[in-house]
């Protein structure tokens, strides 16, 4: 004889969307490790004028010209006597503002285009996805250096270009999630109580696609500052003798032979930061993705 | 077949216009007056009327613009305003070295990028498959121009193995591909791994191994060649990619390509020689993407009956 046992009341808290992500996320250490570390970094960068050593541009030791790390000089001094690290402290700022603005802006007009172009269809879709095509038929880098072609060098157009550079890849990848979104009962529930196209985009597919945004923007910025830093190596974004670490490492090339230390400080700067992100963008997929609970 | 073909061949028509438009525009996007830009800064007023007339600015846009595209189509871009030689010559002794390079680093780092996710799938989680996924996050992240630096300091200044600058033997290539092809190669790996985890948990695969296939010839015939028809796709984007790293990388090694043409090109406004070398390495892009569709539509049926 079975009696029937009562199901022992759940003492676990509710599971909202939102703590199950954070329960997921809090499992990958690296994650969240390369999260604490990208925090740390925007707060160096925004206290940077402040925890600097020296002056990153008007300070010249010409006591110690090339000078290896020292209690002093915690990451050497350039062939022109400047402070390394308070040239990274300072580039990081500008790094930061350059791949975060760039792609924030890219991203918003992307989401934008792609809810568009996903929930009317036809013309709509027609005109933004050629649109996007054309963006995507200049290969990597080419657009941007297009742009900045253009506009002249500098690190504003550096950003609109980057910005314009994020745009499609955005666009798409909304608007594949909106039209998978807009079929599912939820959203016809909405329609049938007469919400309008504009009530329905915002409050009901908008949030559907967050989640995918979210990931491809940690991942994005680890690309743009890259592609920022790119820019700036090759002349066309920041200018010497501003800290940009893309700018720090093209002024270190001629010195390379008598000091490499000029050029290793930047390098690891610009690794450890995009490294830091794309963990972080990883780890952020595999809290979202719900394929990953299966395992 | 031949349909699908000439259906994604039509499809390429309007896309190549547009460009072909934006790249025409890009002259009268630019600040300042072509035709000052041309005559140089000395010029006197006539002077300038007059190279403006040799250019046909003075005509309306669209008038321009025919001049244009019957120009490009007859492989005439105009006279490079740095050189005075016509830009086709200037830009074709720059397009092999540049081509090659991508080529070379397109072969070993598809190659390399596909065996590290095959590896990392088929012994995930553990060590092999940690150390690749480290590897590739890594490649993801270290900029290419830094990645060039340090490479060509070990091997070119201080061991003295490999030259360092120029494109004169096959060893001159040797470098400059590891450093453009160490991201793509990242990207194969991590996209391959995703891919060919996906697979592994198929049906079909269960089934393989249900009737008694050595685990070799699972992973390798079922597995494989279904796991590539996604990274078939994903290598005609990374081309693209490569194209635009070239750029960066023939500046830090000097090399005498189409990528530091196009920098010096920009720092002295050389506007027709931007013009071509934008619209070149996009029509390259362009049919590159067009080869890998007709590549995945042959390996993948259902895609040409859509």
């Amino acid at each position: 004889m079975n009696a029937i046992v009562a199901a022992a009341p759940s003492t676990s808290r509710v599971r909202t969307p939102w703590s199950e992500f954070w329960r997921k996320f809090m499992r990958q250490h690296v994650a969240v490790i390369a999260g604490v570390f990208v925090l740390l970094m925007v707060a160096a960068a925004i206290l940077a004028p402040w925890i600097a050593p020296y002056d990153a541009e008007n300070f010249y030791d010409y006591d110690r010209l090339n000078a290896l790390p020292s209690w002093q000089h915690w990451f050497g001094v350039d062939p022109l006597g400047r402070d390394i690290f308070s040239r990274i402290l300072m580039g990081a700022r500008i790094s930061l503002t350059a791949g975060f603005v760039s792609v924030a802006v890219g991203a918003l007009i992307g989401t934008a285009l792609g809810l568009v172009a996903g929930y009317r269809e036809g013309w709509w879709d027609r005109v933004i996805m050629r649109l996007c095509d054309v963006l995507f038929a200049f290969p990597g880098i080419l657009l941007a250096i297009g742009i900045v072609a253009i506009l002249g060098g500098g690190m504003t157009n550096v950003i609109i270009a980057v910005a314009i550079f994020s745009i499609p890849t955005f666009a798409r990848l909304v608007r594949g999630n909106t039209l998978s979104l807009k079929h599912l009962t939820y959203v016809e529930a909405a329609r049938s109580v007469g919400a309008s196209g504009w009530t329905i985009v915002v409050r009901h597919i908008f949030p559907g696609t967050i989640a995918a945004v979210v990931v491809y923007f940690s991942l994005r910025i680890g690309t743009s500052i890259i592609t920022a830093a790119s820019l700036s190596f090759i002349g066309m974004g920041a200018q010497p003798p501003t800290p940009e670490w893309g700018a720090m490492l093209n002024e270190a090339r001629a010195d390379m032979m008598s000091s490499p230390h000029v050029a290793i400080f930047p390098s690891i700067a610009i690794f450890v930061t995009v490294l830091a992100f794309n963990l972080l963008g990883d780890g952020l997929r595999d809290a979202l993705d719900p394929k990953i609970d299966q395992k | 077949m031949i349909q699908y073909l000439i259906k994604r061949l039509l499809g390429l028509l309007p896309t190549l216009l547009i460009v072909g438009i934006l790249v025409f525009l890009f002259v009268h996007l630019l600040p300042g007056d072509p035709a000052r830009l041309a005559a140089g800064p000395d010029a006197t007023p006539e002077t300038v009327a007059l190279v403006r007339a040799d250019l046909g600015l003075d005509k309306s846009l669209p008038e321009q613009f025919i001049r244009f595209a019957g120009g490009v189509l007859r492989g005439d871009f105009g006279k490079s305003l740095r050189t005075k030689r016509p830009v086709s010559t200037e830009i074709g002794e720059r397009f092999l070295p540049t081509l090659w390079l991508t080529v070379a680093a397109m072969a070993w780092s598809v190659t390399i990028g596909m065996v590290i996710g095959t590896l990392s799938a088929v012994w995930r989680n553990r060590w092999p498959d940690r150390l690749g996924m480290t590897l590739a996050v890594s490649g993801i992240s270290f900029p290419a121009f830094a990645l060039g630096m340090v490479l060509m300091q070990i091997f070119a200044v201080q061991l003295r193995w490999l030259p360092a600058i120029g494109a004169d033997s096959w060893r001159s290539y040797i470098l400059p591909s590891l450093t453009l092809g160490a991201a793509v190669a990242a990207i194969m790996a991590r996209f391959t791994r995703s891919s060919f985890v996906d697979i592994l948990q198929e049906d079909f695969v269960r089934t393989a191994r249900a009737k008694g296939l050595t685990e070799t010839v699972v992973v390798l015939k079922h597995g494989l060649r279904n796991a590539l028809i996604p990274v078939v796709t994903m290598m005609g984007l990374q081309f693209g990619f490569l194209l635009g790293g070239s750029i960066v990388v023939e500046v830090v090694f000097n090399w005498p390509g189409m990528g530091r043409l196009l920098v010096d090109a920009v720092d002295q406004r050389d506007y027709p020689v931007i013009q071509a070398l934008v619209l070149l390495f996009s029509l390259e892009f362009i049919l590159i993407n067009l080869i890998v569709d007709v590549l995945y539509a042959v390996i993948n049926p259902t895609i040409r009956y859509k």
